[in-house]
């Protein structure tokens, strides 16, 4: 009973919460209401004895996802006004594609295939002992141990991704490009120009041109 | 031996083929007398060749006089057999003698008249090539193979009378005469589709021997629905129709006179004595279905009889030197195709051999005079050459007096025997047709003499008409000009005396061509009293009106030319209207201008402008375009660009599946379950 | 977790994400609200996950949430660099400007 009280009121803020996010003028707000969303989330995943993930959830998304939504969202100091833009005309569309998914979703759920599981909870859980952390760990290092380091070379790949795209070059820096430096020619570096020799002025002998030498005597 | 012979029979077409190769593809790297040294050797090669099959074959009697061997196989499809093969017999070996003996001297001519063309090296190649196609033709053993030969020909005979490609007129006779040609090879195409279908077999050997025991009898086929037709009749008159086309007869002739605009030699070589024979060579060949249909031979003794008559007389207008000759070819193409319609293809075998010399002398004759004259071919600028070509007069003299039938010039024996076929055929069947082609070949003979020697006279005789700084450069071309008029002089001469015994009553062609049942040579060879004999025959035909009608002829020549040629004038214009028509060919050539060529143009017309530009390029090209340009109009409308619209879209499609998904169950609801 | 079964946990996640569809429909010029959006689909999924796994008796689930958790993290990350370097660039993250793509 305490649960199912528990259960409901935390689906209630989480659904609340949830069209906070997606209606909210600000969008500052949105952001804070969608971590509110993710916490209880959360707490539904350990009602229902998923500890491990309900506490990666917290970590990984309120502590590190949302921080960098928050984070855009305020150094990019955009102008919101106009990305509000159709909203109330937008709203009936969104509503009955909305409620027709719902309503289609529900039709599926309502049959008799999604209510049999009712009795037969997570049988390890009240093994004494029992550690949600090390029943994942025990399969992720054994059975998915492939596509565990998969998942590491995406993570890797989204920091090396993110960096590449959000650096600045700067202007003022000086930097050398070694592949540049190792394919370059002779033909880049120096210019061998062939040119008539000077015509020589008869009387002195110089090679000077006639300016040059009036510009002497001058 | 039959290795031998296997080898012989393949140098025969090959060694052409390699002249004209070599000449052809490395022209300019072996010069112009690198190029005739190797066509003229292949073709000496070839020629020897023939020599030694003819010994081997004929004098030998290996294996009955019928040598047969197949070289390759091409494909088999179900039981038809398609390869190429050789048969060799009386028939082919007399063949590969005339092709190779007047094609060598035709090659060696050659050398002497295209002496300043550019196009030297090309000339030769054509004219080997020509030679390896003709081969090929006459030494087939089966249709596919005759018609492959067939077509090279006349592809050859294409890129010959074209040779002169920058001459307007050359362009002109060269695609009149391809033109031609596919009409009649239309006509021969089905006559062998004909023949596939009824014998079922393309090979000689298996549809005479189907010919032989079935006779074709019953077997019809139906051209216009309900009308049954004799399989056999139609299948002749198809083959004859292409033998028209190839040896110009009426009403397919047109293409043979234009086609002098070609080089000499080569009028030599095709036009008189290969290329046009190949539709009396085919006929011949295909006597043992020939003789199955009355019909079939009567008309071919129809339309050669209206050819030997009606194209003899256009010679007598004409005033190009070549031009002459060309209509005495087509007349005495219409002696061969009597002959063939009369049943006695020997005779019409063995006026085309002798044709075949005499004529190719005629042609090389006035190639000889045309180039004394500087390439002026209009005989009223000539006159009295005698004088100045005296071997070319005195070998015209020959060849003039062999083609009107001078007893015991080789003409004499060839043509003489024609008359009496058909006047034996006219005294049995006593139908209108063999009565015409009687009278056609007995008025021929006037008229031929008549044409001929108006032709002799106004060049060699009478005034000297040329303009003075032509006749100062007049004088006899080289030897190997000469040469060639010489060694053709002799066959020209003796041809007739020597092989008329053998060839027409020795039984020579008895295993390759069929007599029909009324065999109009043997019946000649009755009514003679203990046997054919040469001598008798020679001393008869100086009693016979053809006799005294070639006389008649030269006589009148003699009269009309040198003595009052005022008089040809004033009978010119007292017979205006017939004259003009003789000028005009009948009109031949503008109804067929009008109505073949102008009505293609029409027709082409009309395709252009409804099929091509409106259907084709309107309809399909532009029409397409504009049906997607419509489309896409449309469409273009849905890509606004805008990434909320593309993720509206997303979303909005995954409800409609997931619609789609859940389907069964939103029925389930509806339906109260 | 007595009293309550598997059905109100996936009804829940149902909500979560129709609701986060609505959100994508009404707020189609703000990108980050967009990619907010998104992660609430995400987080409604990953419910789904988790409740399977609970009730279902297997582990299994939660590994799927860990791996998606993972995949979020990388996504929204790159999502945000490349927010950032478009702003930079253009001065706006109002996605109506974004018309490259119009022909």
């Amino acid at each position: 009973m305490f649960t199912q009280i528990l259960f409901y009121g935390y689906a209630a803020i989480l659904l609340i919460s949830a069209i906070l996010v997606v209606s909210a003028r600000n969008t500052i707000h949105s952001a804070l209401f969608l971590v509110l969303a993710f916490f209880t989330c959360a707490v539904i995943w350990i009602l229902l004895r998923a500890e491990f993930l309900a506490i990666v959830l917290v970590l990984v998304y309120v502590g590190a996802v949302m921080v960098l939504f928050l984070f855009v969202v305020m150094m990019l100091n955009v102008n919101l006004e106009p990305l509000r833009e159709g909203f109330v005309r937008n709203l009936p569309v969104g509503i009955l594609v909305a409620l027709i998914v719902a309503a289609e979703m529900f039709l599926v759920l309502s049959t008799k295939g999604f209510k049999l599981a009712e009795q037969s909870e997570l049988a390890l859980v009240d093994a004494t002992g029992y550690s949600n952390t090390k029943a994942i760990g025990a399969v992720l290092y054994t059975d998915y141990l492939y596509a565990f380091e998969i998942a590491a070379v995406v993570l890797v790949l989204a920091m090396v991704t993110a960096i590449v795209l959000t650096m600045k070059k700067s202007v003022n820096t000086k930097r050398q490009n070694p592949g540049h430096q190792v394919r370059v020619k002779r033909k880049d570096r120096i210019r061998l120009i062939k040119m008539d020799s000077e015509p020589v002025n008869r009387k002195t002998g110089d090679t000077k041109s006639d300016d040059a030498e009036k510009g002497d005597v001058k | 031996m039959q290795n031998t012979l296997i080898t012989l029979s393949l140098i025969i077409p090959l060694a052409p083929l390699a002249g004209a190769l070599l000449a052809g593809l490395f022209g300019k790297t072996i010069r112009r007398s690198g190029a005739h040294w190797v066509t003229i050797i292949g073709v000496a090669v070839s020629f020897i060749c023939s020599v030694l099959v003819f010994k081997y074959v004929i004098i030998d009697d290996f294996n009955g006089g019928k040598f047969t061997y197949v070289v390759y196989q091409w494909l088999q499809s179900d039981n038809f057999d398609f390869h190429i093969g050789f048969l060799i017999d009386g028939l082919t070996a007399v063949m590969l003698l005339v092709v190779t003996f007047v094609s060598l001297m035709v090659h060696i001519y050659t050398i002497g008249y295209m002496k300043d063309d550019p196009g030297y090296q090309r000339f030769f190649s054509y004219i080997a090539l020509f030679t390896f196609s003709m081969l090929m033709l006459v030494m087939a053993d089966n249709f596919l193979q005759l018609f492959f030969g067939w077509e090279a020909v006349g592809l050859v005979s294409y890129l010959l009378i074209g040779f002169w490609y920058k001459k307007e007129t050359a362009i002109f006779a060269n695609l009149k005469a391809f033109l031609v040609n596919r009409v009649g090879d239309f006509g021969f195409l089905l006559g062998i589709a004909g023949v596939l279908y009824f014998a079922d077999s393309l090979n000689y050997a298996e549809v005479f021997a189907h010919a032989e025991k079935t006779k074709f009898s019953g077997q019809v086929i139906q051209i216009i629905p309900g009308v049954d037709w004799s399989a056999i009749t139609v299948i002749c008159i198809l083959l004859f129709i292409g033998a028209m086309g190839k040896s110009a007869q009426v009403p397919l002739h047109v293409w043979l006179p234009d086609s002098m605009e070609g080089p000499t030699p080569i009028s030599a070589l095709i036009h008189a004595a290969t290329m046009v024979t190949a539709g009396i060579f085919m006929v011949s060949r295909m006597s043992p279905l020939f003789v199955l249909s009355e019909t079939a031979m009567t008309m071919v003794l129809l339309v050669g009889a209206i050819t030997a008559l009606f194209m003899g007389l256009l010679g007598l207008v004409q005033n190009d030197i070549k031009r002459v000759v060309a209509y005495s070819t087509l007349s005495q193409l219409g002696y061969m195709t009597v002959a063939l319609g009369t049943g006695a293809f020997a005779a019409g075998m063995f006026h085309l051999m002798t044709h075949a010399f005499f004529k190719a002398l005629l042609f090389l004759g006035a190639g000889s005079v045309i180039i004394a004259m500087h390439h002026q071919q209009d005989m009223r600028k000539m006159g009295n050459l005698k004088k100045y070509l005296p071997i070319t007069y005195w070998t015209a003299l020959i060849g003039s007096l062999a083609l009107i039938g001078f007893p015991g010039f080789s003409g004499f024996y060839s043509k003489d025997i024609i008359i009496e076929a058909t006047r034996a055929l006219a005294g049995h069947s006593q139908s209108g047709i063999a009565q015409f082609a009687y009278f056609s070949v007995l008025a021929g003979v006037l008229i031929t003499a008549l044409y001929t020697f108006r032709m002799f006279f106004m060049v060699f005789h009478g005034k000297e008409r040329m303009d003075d700084h032509t006749k100062s450069h007049l004088k006899e071309p080289g030897w190997v000009v000469t040469g060639p008029l010489i060694f053709l002089a002799i066959p020209s001469l003796l041809i007739g005396l020597v092989t008329i015994a053998p060839m027409l009553f020795g039984g020579y062609f008895s295993n390759s061509i069929q007599t029909p049942e009324y065999n109009v040579l043997g019946e000649i060879e009755k009514h003679m009293d203990g046997g054919f004999g040469v001598g008798a025959f020679t001393l008869h035909g100086l009693l016979q009106p053809p006799f005294i009608l070639a006389l008649t002829g030269i006589a009148l020549a003699w009269f009309f030319t040198l003595k009052r040629p005022d008089y040809a004038e004033s009978l010119k214009k007292g017979l205006k209207p017939l004259y003009l028509i003789l000028v005009n060919h009948y009109f031949f050539d503008r109804v067929y201008q009008a109505v073949f060529a102008g009505g293609a143009r029409k027709v082409g017309n009309i395709l252009w402008n409804v099929g091509d530009r409106k259907i084709i390029d309107g309809l399909v090209i532009n029409g397409s375009a504009r049906t997607i340009g419509l489309f896409s109009r449309v469409f273009r409308k849905l890509q606004t660009g805008y990434l909320f619209h593309y993720a509206m879209v997303m979303v909005l499609g995954l409800l409609g599946m997931l619609t789609w998904l859940v389907w069964p169950v939103v029925k389930g609801v509806f339906n109260g379950v | 977790m007595t009293g309550i079964g598997l059905q109100e946990c996936l009804f829940l996640a149902a909500l979560l994400f129709c609701i986060s569809i609505a959100g994508i429909f009404i707020n189609r010029k703000n990108l980050i609200v967009l990619l907010m959006c998104i992660e609430l689909m995400l987080l409604a999924i990953n419910l789904n996950f988790i409740a399977f796994s609970y009730f279902s008796a297997t582990i299994s689930g939660q590994i799927f949430v860990f791996f998606i958790l993972t995949v979020a993290a990388a996504e929204a990350a790159i999502g945000l660099a490349i927010l950032v370097t478009l702003y930079r660039n253009r001065q706006t993250i109002n996605v109506a400007d974004l018309d490259e793509m119009k022909g």
